[in-house]
């Protein structure tokens, strides 16, 4: 409703400027980026030649996102080095890569990690070691390095032409309603304390250590919408923040959402919404893991057929930059890239694979890094904060990468903007032979369209915007729909097989770094078992 | 005849005292010490009227078109009183306090001649002792009105300038009702008809332009004379100049005063680099005025300064300016100094350099940019910076007027790991201010101050660092860059001192 609204005003002011007698100014330079989808894509006909070499490896890992970097980061700190990883595009760090330009780095995705959990031992670990976390990882409130701690002010909402503090709409809402806000973040704090017999949290991150009680897993079968209906919530402000972070998080919105996917966005974590940051958004952690790698990565890499043997596996592997293919065998297979490309890539795949797949659906996403000459103007509330949210957008806002520098004094910025393609899905749309509209809008129209989403709390965007550089992800996320959790769908993925374990997020079924890092780390410990190496579980 | 008669001694004294007020008012804002202003304006304007009213028994001929005329010449000079000492004073166009005094002197004579004639043209229709009572009845009520209107409603809303000239209106208003009024005793007089005509036409057209006039000058008169303003990228710098006082405003925030500028400066460097005599190196964030340069030149072993200011506007300003360099004794022009025109956070996270002590001299902490330099983060980066005996002085706000902000700035550097010495001292513009000393080790005074100083003595130092209790510690969060705690407790202690 509310994005049909917002098209609707797109359209109108897009009527009125071509109306009126001044020709709309020129749109600032950039580019499109993304990840290779015409290297991708060649495989659903492929068509790579037959490979020229034959390299062996101990361990090949496919994918280079935070699932495969975190293989790669458990396996190197076990001393057991004999691992490649292959990376389809030309730098590994999948959803978190960043670009960067004269005037900051910024994130091309995943720009923040909460505090994580304890239970997110890995997680915490990977922290710990790059000197962000201090003093005991596994302590219930560790201390962690300001300079990553998001620096105050943190988040506001833009809404009914006023800044306010924090996302939580309050202006002008009444007391009923905020009743509601009370009443649902009682129960969430409930939520979090919860324990089953087993001492397992009710959700927990990684989600695998959650309570079984089929009272909560039954969450799973449906929305979180309706969810929020059932139980008596019906404040239009509670429904934009659920739905909000159902689109920040997963990319899909409250109507779309499992419930249980929708709790455990607000009950998994204790760290009263503080989040680590970094201009180049989670780009460090990226490369935090990344150092283990060093010299092991094969970039510009699209595995394109897996074949299973009986003590080995082969790979073979299109190397795009020198336009042949190699041949890679090896012992144990880490399968760390999204798991739609399965049937498109393994010779025999299994029929319980290809049935957790059916159904699967990606979100995918546009990132708009702006480069601007200062930052925008407030005009009415709060001062302009790392992370900002507008009420009536079918974006999720902006964050400001220059918000963690050390300086003080006002200067050039880069802001990225978010907007999730919550009612697209590559894969359903072209089974039902629909185009894809905006996903496949060009840079022109998504740099028009994040201005016109500006221009509503920044007039003068247009002005301060020397660039607008877009990033697509056709596949950025998996989406948590209702059954895609605890219906079972997961579990041949989740236990893997003997030569084979899988590593990415989508294993979880939960987009989020903590996942991928725990599927990483869990695929690795389970090699290294396999291989004989011993080693101290980061689990 | 009579009743109107007795209303212009009402308007005719309500303006007589606001002329007197005005010129008080005036004389207090330009020159300073009101008592002493309002004294004399009220002696001399009383003198004056005694003056007038001797002066009275010589006027002769129609009393009625002497007493138009009268009010006519009242209304002229008393309505343009207040701008033209104004611009007299603002343009130093001549001597100030002879003209106010002069110009007080003439319109209380020709207040003081208004009372008595009125009384000789009434003295024909009522009885004298009837007279003395109705007329002194109004010149009284017309004296009360006009003493509480002129400090609640006239000064504040309508400003001097156009105060006058509202008086003066009424001053020419009196002469032409008076002129229509007695047609019938002194008949038809065109020349002082188009009089009448023209002082009324000139006082409101003034009357119309003194909002432009008192914009751009009325600012000044409640302040001081703009010797210098200019906006950098930055910031909004304004150089005032009030007699011999010379000030800073930076964004309309007082930075100095030349008055009492040496207090300050003196207890931000003299009680930490006194303490270190085998200081060599000095750093200086902020600061780009120059005067903690110049105290921490009075040092001979100290053979380098590092100043770093954001804006090049501001060392330029202080370096180039006759008027500004003689303040800090050309300081800015030292061989000694180096100047760096830079963020100070961005600089010091990129610089090797290590120093004996360093003077944080930033703007309070109003806003989160700003609050970034009174953080843990800041003061454990500044750390890496200051030699191993090292030390470095905070200014840190109001312990008085921003209690809480004061001590968040000391927990703010002890949780960063340093050991504090806090102190105060009362500048006059400010109030009483407050320092932070810190080091990695506990802070002694010294026992001397082995340079010459006006405020900071070594019997005084003892008195510094004791807190009253009014402004002793209390409890108080570091202020961290995930929090900023110390912007929202600034932003309240403050807000709190604005209201009053």
């Amino acid at each position: 409703m509310r994005r049909r609204d917002f098209l609707t005003g797109v359209s109108a002011t897009g009527l009125l400027a071509a109306c009126g007698s001044k020709a709309a100014p020129p749109l600032p330079p950039g580019i499109l980026t993304g990840a290779n989808d015409v290297l991708g894509h060649r495989l659903r006909k492929p068509d790579f030649p037959a490979p020229t070499e034959t390299r062996r490896t101990t361990v090949a890992i496919v994918g280079g996102g935070i699932g495969g970097l975190s293989a790669a980061w458990k396996l190197a700190r076990s001393g057991c080095n004999d691992f490649l990883l292959l990376e389809m595009d030309a730098e590994a760090g999948g959803n978190s890569r960043a670009g960067k330009n004269e005037v900051s780095a910024h994130p091309l995705g995943a720009h923040y990690l909460p505090l994580p959990p304890r239970e997110a031992r890995a997680t915490r670990q990977l922290l710990a070691e790059l000197g962000v976390l201090r003093g005991d990882p596994d302590a219930a409130h560790p201390t962690y390095d300001e300079k990553y701690l998001c620096h105050a002010p943190q988040e506001r909402l833009y809404t009914n032409g006023y800044w306010q503090e924090g996302l939580w709409p309050t202006l002008g809402v009444p007391q009923s309603e905020r009743a509601q806000y009370v009443r649902f973040q009682e129960f969430i704090a409930e939520l979090r304390q919860k324990r089953d017999g087993a001492g397992r949290r009710a959700f927990a991150l990684p989600l695998a250590l959650s309570s079984r009680d089929p009272k909560r897993l039954a969450l799973d079968r449906i929305t979180m919408r309706d969810w929020l209906l059932q139980e008596g919530y019906t404040a239009p402000g509670l429904h934009w923040l659920v739905d909000y972070a159902c689109r920040d998080d997963y990319g899909t919105s409250a109507a779309q959402t499992s419930a249980w996917a929708g709790l455990h966005y607000f009950a998994c974590r204790d760290g009263e919404g503080q989040v680590l940051t970094a201009p180049e958004g989670n780009a460090w952690l990226a490369h935090g893991l990344a150092r283990a790698t060093t010299g092991r990565v094969q970039s510009n890499a699209l595995v394109f057929r897996v074949e299973q043997g009986r003590k080995e596996t082969v790979c073979d592997v299109y190397l795009a930059a020198e336009n042949r293919s190699i041949r890679i065998i090896c012992r144990e297979l880490i399968w760390a890239a999204p798991l739609f490309l399965i049937p498109h890539v393994f010779a025999a795949p299994r029929p319980e694979w290809l049935a957790a797949i059916k159904g699967a659906e990606y979100a995918p996403w546009i990132v708009a890094n702006l480069t601007l000459s200062s930052a925008p103007q407030t005009r009415a509330g709060q001062p302009l904060a790392w992370d900002n949210v507008l009420h009536d957008s079918a974006a999720l806002g902006y964050v400001v990468a220059t918000h963690q520098q050390l300086r003080y004094a006002p200067g050039p910025t880069v802001i990225t903007w978010y907007r999730a393609l919550h009612e697209e899905s590559p894969s359903h749309q072209r089974q039902r032979g629909a185009s894809l509209r905006e996903l496949l809008w060009g840079r022109d129209a998504w740099a028009a369209e994040v201005l016109a989403d500006l221009s509503a709390p920044h007039p003068e965007i247009r002005e301060l915007t020397k660039r607008i550089d877009i990033h697509r992800h056709a596949h950025a996320m998996i989406r948590p729909l209702p059954g895609r959790l605890w219906s079972g769908t997961r579990s041949s993925f989740e236990s893997g097989r003997p030569g084979i374990q899988f590593a990415h997020a989508d294993v979880s079924g939960l987009s989020l770094f903590e996942e991928a890092n725990f599927r990483g780390v869990l695929a690795a410990e389970r090699t290294l078992a396999r291989l004989g190496v011993s080693y101290a579980s980061s689990l | 005849m009579q009743r109107p008669l007795l209303v212009s001694v009402f308007i005719v004294a309500s303006c007589g005292l606001a002329y007197e007020l005005i010129a008080g008012a005036l004389a207090s804002y330009l020159l300073g010490d009101s008592v002493m202003q309002f004294s004399t304006v009220i002696g001399v304007y009383l003198f004056a009227m005694g003056i007038g009213s001797w002066l009275s028994k010589h006027v002769a001929g129609n009393l009625l078109v002497r007493f138009i005329q009268i009010e006519l010449l009242v209304g002229l000079l008393g309505g343009l009183s207040a701008g033209l000492l104004f611009l007299l004073f603002t343009l130093h166009a001549g001597p100030f306090r002879f003209t106010l005094y002069g110009l007080v002197l003439l319109i209380g004579i020709l207040v003081g001649l208004e009372i008595p004639l009125i009384m000789r043209i009434l003295k024909r229709e009522v009885a004298f002792k009837d007279l003395v009572a109705q007329v002194l009845t109004f010149d009284y009520i017309g004296a009360l009105a006009v003493s509480v209107l002129f400090p609640l409603l006239l000064a504040p809303h309508l400003g001097l300038v156009r105060s006058a000239l509202l008086f003066g209106l009424l001053n020419a208003a009196v002469a032409a009702w008076a002129l229509w009024l007695f047609r019938a005793q002194i008949g038809v007089m065109p020349a002082l008809r188009a009089q009448c005509v023209a002082v009324i036409g000139f006082l409101a057209i003034s009357f119309g332009f003194a909002g432009a006039f008192v914009s751009l000058a009325e600012a000044n008169l409640y302040n001081e004379d703009i010797v210098h303003a200019e906006s950098s990228p930055y910031q909004r710098i304004v150089v005032t100049r009030q007699r011999d006082e010379t000030r800073l405003y930076l964004n309309h925030n007082l930075q100095f005063s030349s008055r009492d500028e040496y207090r300050y400066h003196e207890a931000l460097v003299h009680p930490g680099l006194a303490a270190l005599p085998g200081a060599r190196k000095v750093l200086v964030l902020g600061g780009g005025d120059g005067m903690a340069v110049r105290e921490i030149l009075k040092y001979p072993q100290v053979d380098s300064i590092t100043l770093v200011d954001l804006d090049p506007r501001m060392t330029d300003l202080f370096s180039k300016s006759p008027l500004l360099s003689e303040l800090n004794g050309g300081a800015l022009n030292s061989p000694k100094l180096k100047i760096i025109n830079a963020d100070a956070l961005q600089w010091l996270e990129q610089t090797p350099e290590m120093f004996d002590f360093v003077v944080a001299d930033f703007p309070d902490p109003s806003n989160h940019s700003l609050g970034k330099l009174y953080s843990t983060a800041f003061y454990r980066l500044l750390k890496q910076h200051v030699a191993e005996t090292g030390r470095i002085v905070v200014q840190a706000t109001s312990p008085m007027y921003a209690r809480e902000s004061f001590w968040t700035v000391v927990a703010t550097l002890e949780a960063a790991g340093w050991q504090t010495a806090p102190y105060h001292a009362l500048v006059p513009s400010f109030g009483e201010w407050g320092y932070i000393l810190a080091g990695r080790r506990e802070y002694r005074p010294p026992t001397s101050i082995p340079v010459p100083t006006r405020f900071v003595t070594p019997d005084a130092l003892p008195a510094l660092f004791h807190f009253p209790a009014d402004m002793a510690r209390i409890a108080a969060e570091p202020n961290r860059l995930d929090n900023q705690n110390l912007v929202r407790v600034f932003e309240r202690e403050w807000g709190r001192v604005q209201a009053h």
